[in-house]
């Protein structure tokens, strides 16, 4: 495996507001809030002409929206026409696919600055349809049949975590827990409130409704409950990200013409990718993720750095135990320990190693196409110092790392930032 | 051409299991074993590669009982209230393979056990004007 053969930064980055935007809102419109956003972000400014691409990333816009081609469209729609516009699909990882071909576009010499895109417009469609769109990521000859759907297969390797590691339903809800705690941070995040609000909100409305109050003594409690449903077991409501709309751009410019924009770059030094059977059961492990793995190899030996390295990271959390998975996968802890190092708050903003300071794809939200790119707009802002309201870490941020996963598993995007 | 020569294809997996029966396929070079089955060896690249029969044993290796179920599911009339399972099987020869588990309690899912021995159950589906539709699901043996 070779290495970039140039330096290339990324110079801005932003995001529209994450949340259920249709009707009022779609594709084009949370594209457009997302390239304004990150052309803000841009110190020195950034016009199209200084553009040579857009690299769009988008799972299905085919089923949710009816609507293919969307390269060309979305490029057009910030004025890079007739720039080259390609799209990428991987499930959920498709915007850091987009990346990362960005970035090996740019190593080779062929284009100098790119404009990522990640997009996805899901509330469109109804839940039962949004269901089966996302099972369109796992295997649909033989899993499909056999009753998976998106939760039900990450319920399955959490069945099998919990086996093997005795990892319990109270470890995968103080992930979350975490994660609304961040959130509640983010101005961009598609709730924003903590699991302790949304309990007292849910308990004031029953005691309105005339109702007998509620005796949850806390969040666990709370989430334990009749009120936090089985969606596929052992997840529950509360274990599973949301259905998004949202958008994020991000910026992308070779040594030579990065100064151009921005005196801080921040660089990105380190990309992998890696690929697993869709099937669980064509797998060799049910409780790890040969992609992340992989990823996290590559993109470790590329930019020199190791797991102990790593200062903050944003990974794929599209439910409670991917995170701990992905803990576990990039190598931030033993297979086993990531439970308990989430306990310990080791993984909380003021942690040894903060994890999702976003919200993650549990509060934040989770627009499939458009998080590889939003996870990127996490570390940017953070990097720089630049994370809004109470969700700035304390420390100086040198090195950071993003992990987006397409599918259950099947695909997997690791990037390493650094300063 | 012989039963056993039928071209290793998705097609004739279904077909098979049409007839429940689940069938598998074996890598004469090297050995390794598929089920589903594969034309080719994904451990060495050959392609002589034959069917072989599953005995359809095995045991539970990961489940989840899901009330928000995709639409063929749905379309059954499962839900909220009544889950089904979703199951990853071991099957006795080595393969893990996919399949829906009946004869368990899916509203109970604590009460379902990794390590459960399995059998095979072939699972009918009625369709309108046609021939029921035969799914591939495992039960308690």
């Amino acid at each position: 495996m070779g290495n970039l053969s140039r330096k290339i930064a990324l110079v801005g980055a932003g995001m529209s507001k994450f949340g259920q935007h249709f009707p009022t809102k779609r594709n084009p419109d949370l594209w457009i809030d997302a390239w304004i956003n990150a052309v803000e972000n841009v110190d020195n400014g950034i016009e199209p002409k200084d553009v040579d691409a857009c690299y769009v990333g988008n799972f299905t816009a085919d089923l949710f929206n009816h609507q293919g081609h969307l390269g060309p469209n979305m490029a057009n729609l910030v004025g890079l026409t007739p720039k080259p516009a390609p799209r990428f699909e991987g499930a959920c990882a498709s915007s850091g696919i987009a990346l990362r071909e960005a970035l090996l576009a740019i190593a080779s010499g062929v284009h100098d600055v790119i404009a990522v895109c990640g997009v996805e417009t899901m509330s469109e469609v109804p839940t039962t349809m949004v269901t089966d769109a996302l099972s369109a990521a796992a295997d649909t000859t033989y899993e499909y049949p056999a009753g998976a759907t998106f939760p039900g297969l990450y319920a399955a390797i959490a069945s099998a975590h919990f086996h093997e590691y005795g990892t319990t339903p109270e470890d995968l809800m103080r992930v979350g827990i975490k994660n609304h705690e961040n959130g509640k941070e983010n101005p961009y995040a598609q709730m924003q409130q903590t699991i302790k609000e949304i309990m007292e909100s849910k308990k004031a409305r029953l005691i309105s409704q005339g109702q007998e109050a509620p005796e949850w003594k806390d969040e666990i409690d709370f989430l334990s409950s009749s009120a936090n449903p089985y969606i596929a077991s052992p997840l529950r409501l509360f274990d599973c990200s949301l259905i998004t709309d949202g958008a994020a751009c991000l910026f992308l410019a070779a040594e030579d013409v990065a100064k151009k924009f921005t005196d801080t770059p921040i660089w990105i030094t380190g990309t992998g990718q890696g690929s697993a059977a869709l099937s669980l059961h064509d797998r060799n492990s049910l409780t790890s993720f040969i992609a992340t793995r992989e990823a996290s190899r590559q993109a470790y030996q590329m930019s020199g750095l190791s797991p102990n390295d790593i200062q903050i990271a944003e990974v794929h959390d599209c439910f409670t135990i991917a995170e701990i998975l992905a803990m576990e996968d990039l190598g931030f802890y033993e297979k086993g320990k990531a439970a308990e190092a989430v306990k310990n708050g080791e993984s909380k903003r003021d942690g040894a190693l903060p994890i999702n300071t976003s919200g993650g794809l549990k509060s934040k939200g989770h627009p499939v196409g458009a998080t590889g790119a939003a996870q990127a707009v996490e570390i940017f802002k953070q990097m720089r110092g630049k994370a809004e309201r109470n969700r700035q870490v304390k420390i100086n941020v040198e090195r950071a790392l993003t992990h987006n996963l397409g599918g259950s598993g099947g695909t997997c995007v690791v990037t390493i930032y650094q300063k | 051409m012989s039963e056993n020569n039928k071209e290793i294809t998705v097609y004739n997996y279904l077909d098979y299991l049409n007839k429940k029966i689940l069938m598998g396929s074996k890598c004469k070079k090297c050995g390794e074993l598929f089920a589903p089955p594969r034309r080719l060896c994904s451990a060495c690249s050959s392609t002589d590669v034959e069917w072989v029969k599953m005995s359809g044993k095995g045991t539970l290796a990961a489940y989840s009982c899901i009330g928000v179920g995709s639409k063929f599911f749905v379309d059954k009339g499962y839900s909220m209230k009544r889950p089904y399972c979703f199951s990853v099987v071991k099957l006795d020869e080595g393969p893990m393979i996919s399949g829906q588990l009946v004869g368990v309690d899916a509203t109970k899912p604590e009460s379902i056990k990794i390590g459960t021995p399995l059998k095979v159950n072939f699972l009918e589906t009625e369709v309108t004007g046609d021939e029921p539709r035969i799914d591939l699901g495992f039960e308690p043996a």
